[in-house]
């Protein structure tokens, strides 16, 4: 996913990727990387639960508005 | 986070082994126009298709490197999903396909306001590309071909 993403931000396009396995993150380095703690398999936390996946996907767009973040951004997700 | 261990030992040995391909220099887009006027493309490693699409080969060596575009009215209840790893569960997904491709949150985020609109067309890959030459030299540069004609704005990354 990172590869993909890496391509898309070269041509313009602002990127936010999931990711479950931080050791990945850090060696690959996408562009721009929201760390979530759940488990393979759950990367917008549980099925048919709109409101926690709302909730997730609202802090990886919040990554995409944030002007401070310099690349490789790795962030992680904080549950509120 | 999933950390290694929590991962199958031999899962385990593959990842800690593997020469991951490092990005350098990372590439760098910032946002251009406010999310509210963006279009957003989706792309989901969940090895998703729709019926009448070829489904992605789990047999192939070092992973199958192609991709498939998911239409944006898809109903999320006739995608296919035939990722070929046992690494990760995939009941959840099984049962509600925006868990790796939130595509009615995403329809949600347009109604609110949030986002502008939708790409007419989304990508599912396979992970577990573990030689991914023919991937990156290829499918990739597709991959942002379809999302330049498209003209997404930003893209929501999803792995499984």
């Amino acid at each position: 996913m990172s590869l993909i993403a890496a391509e898309l931000e070269g041509q313009g396009i602002s990127t936010v990727t999931l990711q479950l396995l931080k050791m990945v993150a850090e060696k690959v380095r996408p562009p721009r990387a929201l760390f979530v703690p759940f488990a393979h398999g759950f990367p917008l936390a549980a099925p048919d639960d709109p409101l926690l996946q709302h909730r997730v996907i609202e802090a990886a767009l919040r990554l995409l508005e944030d002007d401070s973040l310099q690349p490789p951004a790795l962030v992680d997700y904080h549950p509120e | 986070m999933s950390e290694l261990k929590d991962l199958g030992l031999k899962d385990q040995i593959f990842m800690r082994a593997y020469k991951w391909r490092r990005i350098d220099p990372v590439p760098w887009t910032p946002l251009q126009k406010p999310l509210a006027e963006s279009r957003l493309g989706i792309v989901s490693s969940a090895g998703l298709s729709v019926p009448g699409q070829e489904p992605f080969n789990t047999k192939a060596k070092g992973g199958d490197p192609t991709f498939r575009e998911i239409p944006t009215g898809i109903d999320t209840a006739e995608l296919l999903e035939n990722h070929r790893s046992q690494s990760w569960d995939h009941r959840g997904v099984e049962r509600d396909k925006n868990l790796a491709f939130p595509i009615q949150r995403a329809r949600e985020l347009v109604e609110s306001g949030r986002i502008g609109s939708l790409s007419e067309r989304h990508v599912s890959v396979m992970g577990s590309i573990t030689a991914p030459g023919r991937f990156v030299r290829d499918h990739v540069p597709q991959i942002a071909e379809v999302f330049a004609q498209e003209e997404v704005d930003v893209a929501l990354l999803v792995p499984v």
